[in-house]
């Protein structure tokens, strides 16, 4: 009833070419903007504070899905990426002086290259032992920042880079200070959006076709003329400025940059969220990064709430999110492959043909 | 000079421990082609399950240590029918992810059964060093690296015999394998019994070192780089392997670490995973299949 696919009806070329081709479906776009950009005038400190983490896992993921749900590589250790931008954005700001507008955008080349430099090795190999060099790459990666005294500016078993208040300087205008949850919110929004639209288009692009290309068959893509090693480097790179870019925003957030908050936990972390949001696909994603961040929260939430019956549960708390993390990924891997995804799309195709069942 | 000798020695027997984790990876590969990032985990596993039955439970030794082993390869058993079966030819991503979300749901559920403190085995080893080529070494070391190396040597054996070569024929091809007349379920679950044992053999032994904790869960990490450096599917480079990086690390830490101010021991081995994965990705003895792009 809500119908978008009766025929083709379209009679220009803008309008077949356009993104959102039903008039419903632009008004739920719009609606959903303006509702993310009304967020922080209802929300408190606290959930702006998840949803700056939860942009921040946006970016994170979208990178990681396009290195591995389109481009089919695999990537155990996207936190060092990460690791590089945040210190990348701490060590110019603190050091050199360098504004935000030029050091965020730095932070993604310079992420963008180290991944470069651990993914030309890596890449001449398969799976398997591609994501056994990108474990490697990231312990590596953490311990040369933990070491590199001479980069950091950090010296004498210090370990943390305290950075100046960033803000936004744009030519003209007054500088604009991020430092509140809200002023963050809305930077990490405007970063997350580029990332979506950036990541969508990409797939209409030949770039992004020649990465599924080789995802599906890369024997036959390579028969076709797609060098693999060349694409699969670019989908590397892509991935690597998007972790670079979601590790700079971290490091926005928490103030002070050190190698703790980027460990393989992290990179498990958003391997996750990419695989029960759904593999190969932005919304995925979305839902996966908004899931797997809200999934502790819940779970404190109701551990405190049960704390009075079953005290113990308090106590592990970080022991039964550990179970419970587990049994989500294998559950949506044995029972839901396509993830949160496909449980969206199912939900939506239902609705399409209410009240008819087919 | 001496110190250097001292050193070797040493990481002799470290690195004949890192070969008994080590070849529980081998051998589910050997058997599935699956890399199962929850060693480390199973590792820690039978640590906790030897850790309690002799200390909390009081079962003797032999007793202790038998119902490990079967506890072990019983779960070994499950985790193979519940998670690593319905995901048969699926891609590798999911497969890698499934044993990590495994890995983390046992590192949690160890210490929220068992508590999150250091559990120490009963004392069965008399505390003064024992002198090998003019380095003290601690008996408990050396019993456990005797025992390591039987181990091996029974596990070397093993794969000789038919159910051994059975299980070498489903990893080159399981269809080949099929249709001769082996069982491919149950090498498939026998591989990851195995490897569960194997696992707690190892958790047991290291657990008596360092005992039990959440650290036996991050040698997983580290035997990666003695699995890639022997070669994935052998027994051999398992333990070759195992013994170069145990040496490579009391070296690098010995010599490289007051250079650059520490850590590098433990960053070594994965410098060196690397290094092999752009000169010889196969390892030193593993077989040369794998597809360089």
């Amino acid at each position: 009833m809500l119908s978008r696919k009766t025929a083709v009806y379209k009679t220009s070329y803008a309008a077949d070419l356009a993104v959102q081709r039903v008039f419903l479906a632009r008004l739920a776009f719009w609606s959903a903007i303006a509702a993310l950009v009304l967020l922080p005038l209802v929300a408190g400190r606290y959930w702006l504070n998840v949803a700056n983490l939860i942009l921040i896992a946006v970016v994170a993921t979208i990178g990681l899905n396009i290195l591995v749900g389109y481009a089919g590589s695999i990537s155990v250790g996207h936190a060092a990426f990460a690791l590089v931008g945040g210190f990348t954005v701490a060590i110019t700001s603190s050091r050199w002086d360098v504004p935000m507008l030029l050091g965020l955008p730095l932070a993604g080349v310079v992420a963008a290259l180290v991944g470069a430099f651990f993914g030309i090795p890596s890449l001449r190999v398969k799976g398997l032992y591609l994501a056994i060099a990108t474990l490697a790459a990231q312990f590596i990666l953490e311990w040369f920042v933990q070491h590199a005294d001479w980069l950091t500016g950090l010296a004498g078993g210090q370990q943390t880079i305290y950075m100046p208040d960033p803000a936004l300087t744009l030519p003209g205008l007054p500088a604009i200070p991020i430092t509140t949850e809200a002023n963050r919110y809305y930077l990490f929004l405007l970063l997350a959006l580029a990332g979506v639209y950036y990541g969508e288009n990409l797939f209409r692009t030949r770039i992004g076709r020649a990465l599924i290309a080789i995802r599906d068959h890369d024997v036959a893509a390579q028969a076709m003329g797609i060098e693999i090693f060349r694409y699969k480097l670019l989908a590397f790179i892509i991935s690597s400025f998007y972790a670079g870019i979601a590790g700079a925003m971290l490091a926005y957030h928490l103030g002070a940059v050190t190698h703790e908050p980027y460990t393989i936990i992290l990179s498990i972390q958003w391997l996750a969220m990419i695989i029960v949001g759904g593999l190969g696909s932005i919304p995925g994603a979305i839902f996966g990064s908004v899931f797997l961040t809200l999934l502790p929260i819940g779970l404190r939430e109701l551990v405190d709430f049960l704390r009075p019956y079953l005290p113990f549960l308090a106590d592990r708390y970080a022991n039964i999110r550990d179970m419970l993390f587990g049994i989500v990924v294998l559950g949506f891997l044995i029972l839901e492959p396509e993830g949160l995804y496909k449980l969206w799309r199912n939900i939506r195709s239902y609705f399409e043909l209410w009240p008819f069942s087919y | 000079m001496e110190r250097v000798l001292e050193l070797v020695v040493q990481g002799s027997l470290v690195g004949a421990l890192y070969a008994l984790v080590a070849l529980g990876f081998v051998l589910v590969y050997k058997a599935s082609r699956v890399i199962n990032f929850a060693q480390g985990e199973l590792v820690m596993m039978g640590g906790y399950l030897g850790v309690v039955l002799t200390a909390t439970y009081g079962l003797p030794w032999p007793a202790a240590f038998a119902l490990t082993l079967a506890i072990s390869a019983l779960v070994g058993i499950i985790v193979e029918r519940t998670v690593l079966r319905p995901l048969i030819g699926r891609p590798l991503v999911s497969i890698v992810m499934a044993t990590i979300a495994l890995a983390t749901f046992i590192r949690g559920a160890l210490p929220t059964i068992w508590g999150p403190s250091t559990m120490a085995f009963p004392p069965l080893f008399p505390r003064e060093p024992v002198m090998i080529l003019g380095a003290p070494v601690s008996q408990v070391y050396l019993a456990a690296f005797v025992f390591t190396i039987l181990f091996i040597v029974v596990c070397g054996a093993f794969f000789k015999t038919r159910l051994g070569i059975a299980m070498q024929a489903v990893a080159d091809n399981q269809r080949a394998a099929a249709s001769v007349g082996i069982s491919v379920r149950r090498v498939f679950a026998l591989s990851w019994a195995i490897a569960g044992m194997v696992a707690a053999v190892g958790g047991i032994v290291w657990g008596i070192l360092l005992g039990v904790d959440n650290f036996l869960a991050l040698l997983g990490l580290r035997v990666f780089a003695v699995v890639i450096l022997g070669g994935l599917d052998s027994v051999v480079g398992a333990i070759v392997g195992g013994v170069l990086v145990g040496i490579l690390e009391n070296l690098a830490g010995a010599y490289v670490d007051p250079l650059v101010g520490g850590g590098f021991r433990d960053t070594a081995p994965f410098i060196v995973l690397v290094l092999a994965l752009m000169l010889r990705p196969y390892g030193l003895f593993g077989r040369e299949e794998i597809e360089r792009v």
